[in-house]
């Protein structure tokens, strides 16, 4: 009865506080600016489909997809089984569905045993890839400190999560075949399960029932504690994108990627300065807003979509290691820009959950993490929005802040506020006169 | 030549109560750049060539805004954007072809939320359709039998549009060897001109992208680097110039490969 009340707490307050931070993450993104992506439900559904669920982007390198992809069925395969566990640490059952469900739990079994074998194996060699191997993606300048460690926990995180489901399957097979099992007897000399009927008597055949016994049931808490403790660290992690990446791809751009938002704000000028009817100095309608920043200096000036964005990222860094003004050595690297954009929304929403919504702590996510020479590198050449598996966009979030810089700062190089004034004086990038457009037909 | 070498404006056309099927966007690098008024006039011989009645907008042509709105100008670009749809909507134009994938991106794409709505489409998807039709044969010109050629995406034709087999379906009518660059199509690495970088000097790095995608292309050991793109065609050509390999590699529009190809 005591271990059903200590489950059922662990439960309540794993799941608690899971939501809990959650919610915060939640209402740190809808502090951005609002973006329509309500449109072609059903083209939103087979994008996530394919990109989401099938990972149809990462098999553009296929070791790494195949490694990816052992972890991730392994980790949705796994979840049958936590229903179970949850349900035998409700009602004191042991192992509930194995009467119901009879060969079929064992196939389901050996299924997820196979599978983590798999994942196992998988994270090991995700672990030598970024500690030992020299892969310049995951040793640039923002992977040094807590990204790195935040890799290298999850990873760790893993190992041990797999190693309990084999103390709790291999410890029960023992007990099982000893008739000691709490599983309902089927008649049988075995759970027979893949993996555990081989791994089980090997590690645990020489201990006796009441060591047995323990080590099952440290398995099984293990388990389920790790699992809680996983899910806790989510909200703090990269790691986040095992959920996001199925509402972040739901919410993809589906235009064509060449085409940049026409910001509407800017529309309405353009239109009143063109229109020979309009007077200057009317005062604006009453119900009129004031007018919005051009361009994003802060988190709250990106879209809601820029910032689901940021918490999705998985600092994976194929985005970075795609881009050509990383791969020339500049300092430009989309990934940053992701990084950036969720550490500043983390500061920025801890700030006004503790200070009140008109919270300002004179930082901006432009000049205090995101630098000038950073935004004029990109070539907006859309490397980095094609790479990415989980359909993020850095592109849009350099563009928004180079408006800003640009329209709200006057901050522009030299040269390009040069470009920019023979466009206004002669509707060409260089000096050359509009009546002079079509030489070209008469020279040799 | 001077057959031609027919380039009627849309005044000139409109006056003689004539319409054309297809606007000829020539953009301000077709206009102005040395290099790039070759491929223009090579694109204007192809569309002779093949009887398509096409016009150009001359002096009443400005800038679509492109490099204005990826510097973070979109007041110069809309401003660009609404004058330019008013001339195109006065002149009824239906349907355009753009000698640069930027110009392509911005009219196709960025232009009808602000009133200009036109089927646009690339110089190397128009040709490629007048090869399809027959409209247009590779006889009696240069010859590319034996020689090897790479095809370097321009980012706002591919990765921006997904148009990625017009331009090598044109050159597989060379009768030449077509090599792919190991980066290419949806992973082709960008020239360094977009995004504005066209106008300014790069920022500080170790390297020029139009350096590192040149190396890209030398590796195929072509005897030419086919392009779409007039910006892409400077940055390659002063990359192959930086590998000083200009005397053994050329880089040229896929438009000019085929005229001269073709004989014109």
């Amino acid at each position: 009865m005591i271990s059903i009340i200590i489950f059922a707490v662990l439960l309540i307050v794993g799941i608690g506080a899971f939501a809990l931070n959650s919610r915060k993450i939640r209402s740190n993104i809808l502090m951005g600016r609002d973006v329509d992506r309500s449109d072609q439900k059903g083209k939103r559904w087979k994008t996530m489909a394919l990109i989401a669920f099938g990972q149809k982007k990462m098999f553009k390198r296929p070791l790494p997809a195949i490694l990816h992809f052992m972890l991730y069925a392994a980790f949705v395969i796994t979840q049958i089984e936590l229903i179970e566990i949850i349900v035998d640490g409700l009602s004191g059952d042991h192992r509930v569905f194995r009467s119901a469900l009879g060969g079929f739990y064992t196939f389901m079994i050996s299924f997820i045993e196979i599978l983590s074998v798999l994942a196992f194996i998988a994270t090991f060699i995700f672990l030598a890839r970024r500690n030992l191997l020299h892969i310049p993606r995951f040793r640039m300048r923002e992977m040094k400190g807590w990204p790195k460690l935040d890799g290298n926990l999850i990873l760790i995180m893993e190992l041990i999560l797999i190693c309990f489901i084999f103390m709790m399957n291999g410890a029960d097979e023992v007990l099982y075949r000893r008739d000691l099992s709490h599983a309902t007897a089927l008649g049988d000399e075995s759970f027979g399960f893949a993996i555990s009927q081989f791994v089980g008597p090997a590690l645990f055949g020489g201990l006796d029932e009441a060591a047995l016994h323990t080590v099952e049931r440290i398995g099984w808490w293990g388990h389920i504690f790790m699992v809680f403790t996983f899910l806790n660290y989510l909200p703090f992690s990269k790691h986040f994108h095992i959920l996001l990446a199925f509402p972040n791809t739901f919410y993809s751009n589906l235009e064509k990627k060449g085409k940049f938002t026409n910001m509407e704000s800017v529309t309405k000028e353009v239109k009143l300065m063109m229109d020979p009817d309009a007077d200057p100095y009317a005062a604006p309608a009453g119900d009129e807003q004031p007018p919005e920043r051009f361009g994003a200096k802060d988190v709250q000036d990106l879209t809601w979509k820029n910032l689901l964005d940021s918490y999705t990222c998985t600092e994976c860094g194929r985005c970075t290691a795609a881009c050509p003004a990383n791969q020339t050595g500049k300092l430009l690297s989309p990934r940053k820009i992701m990084m950036d954009t969720r550490d500043r929304l983390e500061e920025k929403g801890k700030g006004m959950r503790k200070n009140g919504k008109d919270y300002d702590d004179g930082k901006s996510l432009l000049n205090d993490y995101i630098t000038q020479e950073e935004l004029w590198a990109c070539t907006s050449c859309n490397a980095c929005v094609e790479e990415c598996p989980v359909n993020i966009d850095p592109l849009s979030i350099i563009m928004d802040m180079r408006r800003y810089s640009v329209m709200e700062q006057s901050e522009i190089p030299t040269e390009l506020a040069g470009m920019i004034s023979n466009i206004e004086n002669n509707g060409a990038p260089w000096q050359f006169s509009q009546d002079d457009r079509l030489n070209w037909k008469d020279e040799e | 030549m001077s057959e031609l070498m027919k380039v009627p404006t849309m005044a000139e056309m409109t006056a003689n109560n004539e319409v054309p099927e297809v606007l000829f966007w020539v953009g301000c690098a077709g206009s102005f750049d040395d290099r790039a008024k070759k491929i223009t006039k090579a694109i204007v011989k192809i569309l002779n060539k093949c009887d398509v009645k096409f016009a150009v907008l001359g002096a009443e042509e400005s800038c679509t805004g492109d490099p204005a709105k990826r510097a973070g100008n979109e007041f110069l670009f809309q401003m660009q954007a609404m004058m330019n749809i008013q001339v195109l909507n006065g002149y009824e134009v239906k349907k355009i072809v753009t000698g640069c994938p930027h110009c392509f991106n911005t009219l196709k794409n960025e232009y009808p939320e602000l009133g200009g709505n036109y089927d646009v489409v690339h110089h190397t998807q128009l040709i490629q359709s007048l090869i399809e039709d027959g409209k247009l044969t590779m006889e009696g010109g240069d010859t590319f039998k034996g020689k090897k050629i790479t095809f370097h995406d321009p980012c706002y034709l591919g990765r921006a549009n997904d148009v990625y087999e017009a331009p090598r379906q044109m050159l597989q009518n060379l009768d030449a060897e077509l090599a792919e660059m190991k980066r290419c199509k949806t992973k082709g690495l960008c020239c360094g001109a977009g995004g504005a970088q066209m106008f300014k000097e790069a920022e500080k790095g170790d390297k020029e992208v139009n350096v590192e995608r040149t190396e890209d292309a030398l590796e195929v050991e072509p005897d030419v680097v086919a392009t779409g793109c007039p910006f892409c065609n400077t940055m390659m050509t002063d990359g192959i110039k930086n590998k000083e390999k200009e005397d053994s590699v050329q880089v040229m529009d896929v438009a000019e490969l085929i005229a001269s190809a073709a004989d014109l």
